[in-house]
Order: structure tokens, then C-alpha cells, then sequence
């Protein structure tokens, strides 16, 4: 127990991954489910750089990890643009209110 | 032994705000409990010897992501306390599937007996990371580079007035 290995890591990153998703199945804002992704997205980073430092040796997963943290900025920035789109068509920030595919 | 320690409590930071976003029930709170989750996971790094990717996750993360979630947050929401309760159904799914997706991973996680352990932790330096990235990872950077300029064109275009507010001013 009080030796710190892979697996500590794989299960803290589970948990975060399965808080992440049920953030992003249930949670009634568009920027909660954002913040749901951005859960889920450091939880692979988590994987990724736990495999790097205790099965690789590599750097591989660091910079995997990195692109993710680039990634995840970009993904942000879109993803709020078009919330104040959504918003300010609908009025709200209810994902179930833009159902309507008519333009 | 302090290694242990600092895993513990990090995990327990990390893992208490990730659950404190899953029962917000206001968006401000879920903002500041990723703002936790965010930092926890920079110190994970750091105690992974990844202390560039650590001090890149403060910043990018929990300095410039996290700031365009909370102007999100203040530019949608409308009254104060938007309410975000789900409907029972959908939290009694979503409860049953994460729950056993959880057990399901955390079986198999233990169960496995991963190969080939390193004990030692190796730090690479900025210098060599920088290196790597230019030259085994040019085609992804490159590509992340021009994806970046597409979102910074997009997301002007995207959250620019639209055109039935600014036509009369123009005229």
C-alpha cells in the first residue's frame, strides 16, 4: 500500500474519468458539460503520463499529455463561442432547449 | 513513505473536487471545484518527475482555460443561481452506468500485473522536451500549431455580433 505505483494512478484517473462522464450525461449547462470534458481529458492525461513515468521510460507520454493540454484550450474556446451563439438565440443554456434542427 | 503521503492527499484533492463538480448543483461552485482538480492533477504531474508539463498545466489549465470557462459562465447565465438539477431518471442512469463502468475499470486495473516496473523516475528537461517535440514530433506540432490559428479565427467568428444587430448601425 505505501508503495506508490501504476495502478494508484490507472484507478484515480478511472474515478476522474467516470466523474467526468457523469458530469457530461446529466448536468443541465452547456459549461458543465464542458467542464465534464475537460474531466474526462485530465484523466487521460493522468494514464498517459503515469504509463510515460512507470512503464516506458519515455518521454512519449509527456508529450501526448501536452498536446492534450493544447487541445483542450482550443476545444475550450470554441465551445464557449458557441454557447454565447446558443444563448443569445435562445436565451438559455439548456442543451435539451436547442432540439429544433430548422434553421 | 512521503511519496505515499503526497500521493494520498493529492488523490484525495484531486478525487474530492472531481465528485464536489458531479453534485454542484451551481455552475460557479463546479467552476471552482475544476479550478481544485485542475491544480491537484499539476501536482500529480510534478510528483511524476513531469515538472514541465506540471508548470504548462497551471498555466494553459488553470490559468487560461479554466478564466474562458468562468467568462462563459458570466456571459450565459442570466439570473444568479442558475439551477442545474437533472431530472431523476437521467441521475439514476447516469449513477448506475458510471458506478459500474467504475467497478468494471477498477477490477481490471488491479487485477492486471503491469510489466516491467521502472522504479526510478526519469526527468526530462525542458531542453530535451523541446527537442523531441521539433524534431520526432514535428508533423503534430505543426498540425496543433495550424489547428490553433483555426480556432483563434473561428471562435472570433463565431462570437462576433451577428449580422441583424450591426447592419443599422452601418448604414
Amino acid at each position: 500500500m505505501l508503495a506508490i505505483g501504476l495502478t494508484h494512478y490507472l484507478v484515480l484517473a478511472a474515478f476522474l474519468f467516470c466523474c467526468g462522464l457523469y458530469v457530461m450525461a446529466t448536468k443541465r449547462n452547456a459549461v458543465g458539460i464542458l467542464i465534464g470534458a475537460e474531466l474526462v481529458l485530465n484523466a487521460a492525461g493522468i494514464n498517459l503520463v503515469a504509463f510515460s513515468r512507470y512503464e516506458t521510460g519515455l518521454a512519449d507520454g509527456q508529450i501526448a499529455a501536452l498536446f492534450i493540454i493544447v487541445l483542450a484550450a482550443a476545444e475550450a474556446a470554441i465551445a464557449i463561442a458557441i454557447f454565447v451563439n446558443y444563448y443569445r438565440l435562445l436565451g438559455t443554456i439548456d442543451p435539451d432547449a436547442g432540439d429544433r434542427l430548422r434553421g | 513513505m512521503y511519496e505515499a503521503i503526497a500521493f494520498y492527499l493529492l488523490a484525495a484533492v484531486v478525487a474530492g473536487s472531481a465528485f464536489g463538480c458531479v453534485i454542484a448543483t451551481n455552475i460557479v461552485r463546479m467552476a471552482l471545484c475544476l479550478l481544485g482538480t485542475l491544480g491537484g492533477v499539476a501536482l500529480l504531474y510534478f510528483l511524476m518527475a513531469a515538472n514541465f508539463l506540471g508548470v504548462v498545466q497551471l498555466i494553459v489549465y488553470a490559468g487560461g482555460t479554466l478564466i474562458v470557462i468562468v467568462f462563459g459562465v458570466m456571459l450565459t447565465s442570466r439570473a444568479a443561481g442558475v439551477r442545474l438539477r437533472p431530472k431523476r431518471s437521467e441521475a439514476l442512469a447516469g449513477t448506475l452506468i458510471c458506478i459500474g463502468l467504475l467497478a468494471g475499470l477498477v477490477t481490471l486495473l488491479v487485477r492486471t500485473a503491469w510489466p516491467a516496473a521502472q522504479s526510478e523516475a526519469q526527468a526530462y528537461d525542458v531542453a530535451w522536451l523541446g527537442n523531441e517535440l521539433l524534431s520526432t514530433y514535428l508533423v503534430p506540432f505543426e498540425m496543433v500549431s495550424v489547428l490553433l490559428l483555426a480556432v483563434m479565427i473561428g471562435a472570433a467568428f463565431l462570437a462576433q455580433p451577428s449580422g441583424k444587430d450591426k447592419e443599422p448601425e452601418e448604414r
